[in-house]
């Protein structure tokens, strides 16, 4: 097979995207610093704490239940950067449209973008907005990045986790990939299931009094859980596992997952979180977090087992045992 | 606790579980039961079944998804129909990942082919509707399952008077390979957990002569743990009682005589051929091409292309696993040169494959 072409896959954020990080951007991007495996790149300019990050949003279709494109372009990076404890402070905006996007269009996302940035208590200080010809784009591209101030001592990283740590999530999982998708063209599934999308630094501001408790923060964006905690177990060097009946699924997205035959672990989320916590804060630390609006649902999902291989399994809800692995390519809807 | 949640009650799929190590407890050689749907596969893998089972009954995946069986052929032909400039080709997620001879949909898609996700085929005959310049190709691959809506896709197109919609038919039927696995005198299987979907169209009944021919035990299960486990129950009881007949587990939605509405239309859409199936050969009767006063809708003939050069891939034991033979761990590129992100063999592309389930759970 042909494996010199980028394919949709390499975007998907599993197993085919970490490939290409490793095999070809960092290897040629070396000699500046690079986020690595963290959401957001710590940077100390003239003794003051900073994360850097960026991401682009390229989401099809643009609007969906419960959101669009814009707001998620600004929770996006504010998410990023709060997962590294970070303040929030400014953002860029990157515009890519294709020419004929409709003007009224771009007046609701932008309208979304300002109320998440005000929602999320950071300022939009730069940007830029370039028009291809039609059919060189898919409408709009968004790219959004993200400075924060970086105001604890904590350790909080991938590489953090360790033997004993509960793993909570601060709600469902699922939502915002099964929102995106039941608006696609063809599938127009009522599911009734909004996306998550929604800025975490609030959450993350309630849960930093925990202090060197708080071990790892990450959130399951492209990939899902399964994938973000693979990414975590191989950093920490350590066994995850789960506990299946204690994921928090709304039925809708247990539904249409069950139809397409997708698996809710493997499906994005946009207001999640995954908080990794020393034993003993846990239950203090779910209980910041269900005191939050966007962390009623929290629940304890499983808790870090051993020291080996950065292996990640999961008690099934009867019992039995399995194996959790990345992401790999795309999640395709099964055939029968 | 909801409807489905019953079917995944912790003690009930334990105290079925405990039963058939109590009944297997003394049997010195394990029983052998295959499942041949790729939905089968998938549940007993995501729901860790096998590790509640006892040593002394044993798994094995056997022909049942439809995307691994299909042959690098058909899917050469796809890939030559995608290279054409009017063509829009249509398919479920699974078939673009699967590797052809030289390349893959997904691959001709990162090239420039038009190659469309649709999630049913309708979908793809609204795509013919709206766009008469093009010809607009389904990928018709599964089991009598997916064939009774594809047959319905030929009978809308015809009644919209579309000339632009086209089915590339693979469709395979289940009872045959079943038939060729049971006289296979290296493979030991004591029983079929049979597909639950396809025996939802085709009935119980047409299990029968494995019973007879082959004294085979077989229990038409359906999807949920406790269903698998009851499903294995009823085997392991017929295996130690020396039976062989066709119990219907699956009886909420399963009948003896099947969908008869169903049947009909896939007789008057499809007409029986010797297909091909990837790693087993061709097997009479056991496929379903477009009958010829559908001939119209047929891409294989109405769309003339010159097909590559079929190649098969060495070292591949995807034909080994599909008639349960070996495991996928067994594969010397299994995880290494074969993974789902880059798959050699199809078993390891489908989310339903046996080496893709075992890639992703069962490691």
């Amino acid at each position: 097979m042909n494996n010199d072409l980028i394919l949709l896959g390499h975007g998907s954020g599993g197993r085919l995207s970490h490939q290409l990080l490793e095999e070809l951007i960092i290897p040629q991007l070396s000699s500046v610093p690079v986020a690595g495996q963290n959401d957001a790149a710590l940077l100390n300019i003239g003794g003051v704490k900073l994360a850097f990050s960026t991401d682009s949003y390229v989401v099809d279709p643009i609007f969906f239940p419960g959101g669009n494109i814009g707001d998620l372009a600004i929770n996006g990076t504010v998410n990023d950067l709060a997962m590294m404890g970070a303040r929030p402070l400014c953002l860029s905006v990157g515009f890519i449209l294709e020419e004929g996007f409709s003007k009224e269009e771009l007046a609701r996302i932008l309208a979304s973008m300002r109320e998440a940035a005000e929602t999320a208590g950071v300022a939009i200080v730069t940007g830029d907005t370039k028009v291809v010809p039609k059919g060189k784009g898919d409408r709009i591209f968004i790219n959004t990045s993200g400075i924060g101030a970086v105001e604890h001592n904590l350790q909080i990283d991938g590489a953090s986790a360790q033997v004993g740590d509960k793993i909570i999530v601060n709600g469902c999982i699922g939502d915002h990939g099964i929102a995106v998708l039941s608006a696609r063209e063809g599938l127009e599934i009522d599911s009734g299931i909004r996306t998550d999308s929604a800025a975490l630094n609030g959450v993350v501001a309630s849960l930093l009094p925990l202090g060197s408790a708080l071990h790892v923060l990450r959130d399951p964006t492209r990939g899902g859980v399964a994938t973000t905690l693979k990414e975590i177990a191989l950093q920490s060097g350590v066994t995850i596992t789960l506990d299946e009946k204690s994921l928090p699924i709304n039925p809708g997205v247990k539904g249409v997952c069950s139809i397409l035959g997708l698996d809710p672990l493997y499906v994005a989320n946009e207001g999640k979180l995954l908080a990794i916590v020393a034993p003993e804060q846990a239950e203090e630390a779910l209980a910041v977090m269900r005191r939050h609006p966007l962390g009623k649902d929290a629940a304890v999902i499983g808790e870090v087992t051993g020291t080996s291989s950065g292996k990640v399994q999961m008690e099934t809800l009867v019992g039995g045992v399995r194996g959790v692995e990345m992401l790999a390519g795309e999640q395709l809807p099964r055939i029968c | 606790m909801n409807y489905s949640d019953s079917f995944r009650d912790k003690e009930l799929v334990q105290g079925l579980a405990r039963r058939i190590a109590e009944l297997t407890k003394d049997l010195s050689k394990p029983l052998v039961f295959m499942e041949v749907c790729g939905t089968h596969t998938m549940a007993i893998y995501q729901f860790g079944l096998r590790s509640l089972l006892p040593p002394q009954v044993k798994l094995i995946s056997g022909p049942g998804c439809p995307v691994c069986v299909t042959p690098n052929s058909y899917l050469d032909r796809a890939i030559a129909l995608c290279r054409l400039p009017d063509v829009i080709i249509t398919s479920f997620g699974d078939m673009l990942r699967v590797p052809g001879s030289s390349s893959s949909l997904m691959e001709e898609r990162a090239k420039g082919a038009d190659i469309r996700v649709v999630y049913s085929p309708l979908d793809a005959v609204q795509l013919a509707a709206k766009n008469p310049s093009k010809r607009v190709v389904f990928l018709g691959v599964g089991f009598e399952t997916t064939a009774p809506t594809i047959a319905g896709s030929i009978l809308a197109a015809k009644a919209q008077g579309l000339t632009n919609y086209f089915v590339l038919a693979s469709h395979k039927t289940m009872p045959q390979p079943m038939a060729i696995l049971s006289a296979d005198p290296d493979l030991q299987v004591d029983g079929y957990i049979c597909p639950a979907h396809v025996s939802a169209i085709i009935g119980a009944d047409a299990y029968r002569f494995l019973c007879e021919e082959y004294k085979v035990p077989c229990v038409v299960t359906g999807f949920e743990p406790t269903d698998v486990l009851q499903g294995v129950e009823l085997l392991v009881r017929q295996a130690l009682a020396g039976e062989s007949k066709v119990e219907i587990q699956y009886s909420r939605v399963v009948r003896w005589e099947g969908n008869a509405k169903a049947q009909a239309m896939l007789a008057d859409v499809f007409t029986p051929f010797d297909a091909p199936w990837r790693g087993i050969g061709v097997l009479p009767g056991s496929g379903l091409r477009i009958a010829d006063k559908y001939a119209e809708f047929d891409a294989e003939l109405a769309i003339p292309v010159q097909v590559e050069e079929l190649k098969e891939h060495k070292g591949c034991l995807c034909g080994e696993i599909l008639k349960g033979k070996v495991s996928p761990f067994d594969c010397p590129l299994f995880g290494g040169k074969c993974t789902p992100e880059s798959p050699v063999g199809a078993c390891m592309v489908s989310s339903e494959g046996t080496c893709a389930a075992a890639f992703k759970y069962g490691r």
